[in-house]
């Protein structure tokens, strides 16, 4: 397994790669979480889940379970917070 | 035929759709349900230029025309289904601008259906604030559509939209993406099996969750000629659809769509931080339902206290200015006091509705959900459940409805099974009148007694949700793919006429919904309460007047006769003795007499009453019920009250108001009539902690609403769950009262 939206931290980003097709569901996508597009993690709520997630323009909230079938390729400029 | 053109508004939530369609209809609204199934239906007319009037009907919000929901699966339904009533002439797709990207999504799959369709680009006025320019007429292009730049907040372009509307003949009806290229052969099989059929649609079809228009799916399996797809092939295609879609979108808009990074940050990210910070966030909830208690129960009263007057002095003056008889006694004591009964949870309604629909429209609900949803979620509910469970805490009805956000059928169902537990405005004047009995004034660090008492009964009706939740949980063996994909929307201020609108809607809904049943069941009450067949009730009069000869008055009436007599002499001597009257001792005694004579009367006239009472079909009634509610602390008259309070909880209060109004012939508030009440075993006040606690209980319990029963009947499409509803809440209820009255007594 490479790295996941789950793993990132708060104003990371990254650029979702693959995922696996099935158990995504295609509201997903089609609020714009397809390969290629940028995704930040924005918020992550008091219990560790769910996520709150920057994706294309839009701001949605995931479960964390969810957020760990996404594949990212993490970009590497952590912000110095 | 009427040149009335059918308009369908359509769009992502949160772009100002609703918005959009109070300002094209204004008043000239209305909102129903489609036939057979809940999902709300909008619907208004609006004028337009040139003599044209367009029939408007708001869809329900979606992001795309692949369905997830019943609610979604309503908007492609009606787009798909050519022959359908509304189906529209031309669709207005909504979109907001700083969403422009996501919102265009559904708006070429709308137009690949070759339907005209007009690009609305709502909230124009934030464009300068976040850094968006927009190239309109090359946006049109590029669409093949015309667009409105439209803001509702500043009411800019919805003249230019309503042009566009009465010139709808002249749109473009050629789609926008070629959907075959993502699977040509799979395409071609198609066009050759249903020749006559469009492809787009027949795609839709296909691929639809929901399972809706069962003809035409069964007809697409039926036909054996093509191959048909397996469910994660067609998820794929469904795929590659949307990534096409997002490329055509992204094309188009790097060259129309301008967006200035730095301006774009800002405040929604700052109040993000905030409000869903992990300690601020909960302890800006709390606040926030802190306050809605206290508007509820502080600042309601006002009103409430001026209605309960007004409604008091009306029947009085009925009493008085019309001819004693039958029909006097209706309008005083059945229809007054029963409209009195609906009119009085008006104020708490709407306060309710105005803070609920304040935090929908701001985009703080949202955050909410977002904070909850782990926290619920070990109650098998969702973060979702806790709109519906808040809403709940106005009615349950709309609540259930409310439940239909939630995709994953268990949660739903648990949500809808749980909701009734919360404290609905109906159980509210239940509690606060009874409270404001038995529990006593004192305050506990500046919070009243009474308050606190009230905050209780919500945690524990709220307690009892989330415990019934969890066994729930466990006990239903659904299996269902859970997901959980929620919008985070873009904080707003939120638009007065909108709010009124929720408000008014509501509480509209609430008056002429429940109050229809709480009228008719004051009047029938009151029939019943005022007619008997035995012969004690026809012979009251007489023998009450032979048993007060022999037996005297009731010891509670000669107390009280005695008691007030006492407080009248001491302050006549008391004025005596400051000189402020000048009295000779016959006066004295003449003036007490006279007091006595009347207080007699009263009393005697109130013994007959409730001796008819007693002996009326609704005594007969109530008598019936009796042992079965006596262990709980209750008398007959608790008992009435109760079974009345299956049709509506609410209707408990006007059937104390009718049935003691029977027995009094001065009106009385409904409060001290029922404080002056005894029981008859123990001669003390039958409202008493004990009792009142017991009561209160049983209110936060049981299941006593006829609309709710059938609301979850519609929504669960079965009575099982309703009368498993109605069983089990009901006996949990009887057996918590029960054993607080036994502890307590």
């Amino acid at each position: 397994m490479g790295t996941s939206i789950a793993q990132l931290k708060r104003g990371q980003k990254g650029i979702i790669k693959e995922f696996a097709d099935d158990l995504l569901p295609i509201k997903l996508l089609e609020l714009g979480c397809l390969p290629g597009n940028e995704v930040e993690l924005v918020q992550v709520a008091p219990l560790k889940d769910p996520l709150y997630i920057n994706v294309n323009g839009s701001h949605i909230a995931i479960r964390r379970s969810m957020a760990q079938m996404i594949e990212i390729d993490l970009i590497e400029d952590i912000p110095s917070v | 035929m009427s040149k009335q053109i059918n308009v369908a508004l359509i769009g992502n939530p949160n772009t100002g759709k609703t918005s959009v369609f109070n300002q094209l209809t204004g008043l000239n609204q209305k909102v129903g349900n489609y036939p057979g199934i809940t999902v709300e239906k909008k619907e208004g007319i609006c004028k337009l230029p040139r003599g044209v009037k367009a029939h408007i009907l708001d869809l329900p919000g979606t992001y795309s025309l692949n369905t997830t929901s019943l609610d979604e699966s309503v908007a492609v339904e009606l787009l798909l289904n050519k022959n359908a009533k509304d189906h529209p002439d031309v669709a207005i797709v909504i979109s907001d601008v700083e969403n422009l990207k996501r919102n265009l999504f559904l708006f070429t799959q709308i137009k690949d259906l070759k339907i005209p369709t007009i690009l609305v680009i709502n909230m124009a006025d934030r464009m300068s604030r976040k850094g968006i320019t927009l190239d309109i007429d090359l946006l049109e292009k590029k669409l093949d559509t015309k667009i409105a730049l439209v803001s509702t907040r500043k009411k800019v372009g919805i003249d230019r939209l309503k042009e566009l509307i009465a010139d709808y003949k002249n749109l473009s009806v050629a789609p926008n993406v070629d959907t075959t290229v993502i699977a040509p052969e799979y395409f071609k099989s198609l066009r050759e099996t249903f020749p006559n059929e469009d492809l787009y649609k027949l795609w839709l079809v296909i691929t639809q969750d929901v399972n809706f228009m069962p003809l035409e799916k069964n007809l697409v399996k039926d036909s054996s000629s093509f191959n048909t797809k397996s469910k994660s092939e067609l998820k794929r295609l469904q795929q590659k659809e949307t990534i096409k879609r997002y490329q055509f979108i992204n094309s188009i808009l790097k060259e129309t769509y301008k967006v200035d990074i730095n301006a774009a940050k800002g405040l929604k990210a700052t109040l993000d931080k905030i409000l869903t910070h992990k300690i601020f966030g909960y302890l800006i909830f709390f606040v926030i339902l802190l306050t809605i208690f206290q508007a509820i129960y502080d600042w309601s009263s006002i009103p409430m206290d001026f209605i309960d007057e007004t409604f008091a002095s009306a029947s009085e003056w009925v009493k008085t200015t019309l001819p004693p008889g039958m029909l006097t006694n209706l309008i005083a004591e059945g229809i007054l006091s029963g409209i009195g009964g609906i009119v009085i949870f008006i104020p708490q309604i709407a306060f309710l509705f105005l803070f609920i629909s304040l935090l929908e429209e701001s985009g703080y609900m949202s955050r909410v959900v977002f904070l909850m949803d782990r926290v619920m979620r070990p109650f098998g509910l969702s973060g979702k459940s806790v709109v519906p469970l808040i809403s709940g805490t106005a009615c349950a009805i709309p609540a259930v409805m409310a439940t239909r956000t939630i995709e994953n059928w268990k949660e739903r169902l648990i949500t809808i099974l749980v909701t009734p537990f919360t404290t609905c405005s109906a159980r509210l004047p239940v509690y606060l009148i009874i409270i404001a009995l038995v529990i006593p004034e004192g305050r506990f660090f500046g919070l009243g007694y009474q308050a606190l008492t009230l905050m209780l009964l919500y945690l524990i009706g709220f307690g009892a949700a989330i415990i019934s939740a969890m066994v729930l949980n466990k006990v239903l063996t659904i299996k269902t793919r859970t997901f959980f994909v929620m919008e985070m929307p873009n904080y707003k201020l939120p638009l007065i006429k909108n709010v009124t609108y929720t408000v008014w809607e509501k509480t509209k809904s609430f008056v002429l919904g429940a109050g229809k049943i709480i009228l008719a069941i004051s009047i029938i009450l009151w029939f019943l309460g005022s007619n008997g067949f035995t012969d004690k009730y026809v012979n009251a009069e007489s023998i009450v007047e032979n048993r007060i000869e022999k037996e005297g008055l009731s010891s509670y009436n000669q107390e009280s006769i005695a008691y007030n007599l006492s407080i009248y002499q001491e302050s006549l001597n008391d004025s005596i003795a400051k000189n402020v009257y000048h009295l000779a001792p016959e006066q004295l005694i003449d003036s007490t007499n006279q007091l006595k004579q009347t207080l007699l009367d009263k009393a005697k006239n109130q013994e007959i009453a409730s001796y008819k009472l007693e002996n009326s079909y609704i005594g007969n009634m109530g008598k019936a019920i009796e042992p079965l509610v006596k262990p709980l602390g209750y008398d007959w008259k608790i008992g009435i009250a109760l079974i009345t309070s299956f049709a509506a909880r609410e209707v408990f209060v006007s059937t104390l108001a009718t049935i003691y109004s029977v027995g009094s012939d001065e009106e009385d508030t409904i409060k001290n009539r029922m404080a002056a009440e005894v029981n008859a075993d123990t001669k003390k006040p039958l409202f008493n902690l004990a009792s009142g606690i017991s009561l209160l209980l049983f209110y936060a319990f049981a299941m006593q609403c006829m609309s709710t029963l059938a609301i979850v009947k519609r929504e669960t499409n079965s009575w099982r769950w309703p009368l498993a509803q109605l069983v089990f809440m009901s006996l949990f209820a009887y057996i918590v009262a029960l054993v607080a009255y036994q502890i307590l007594k």
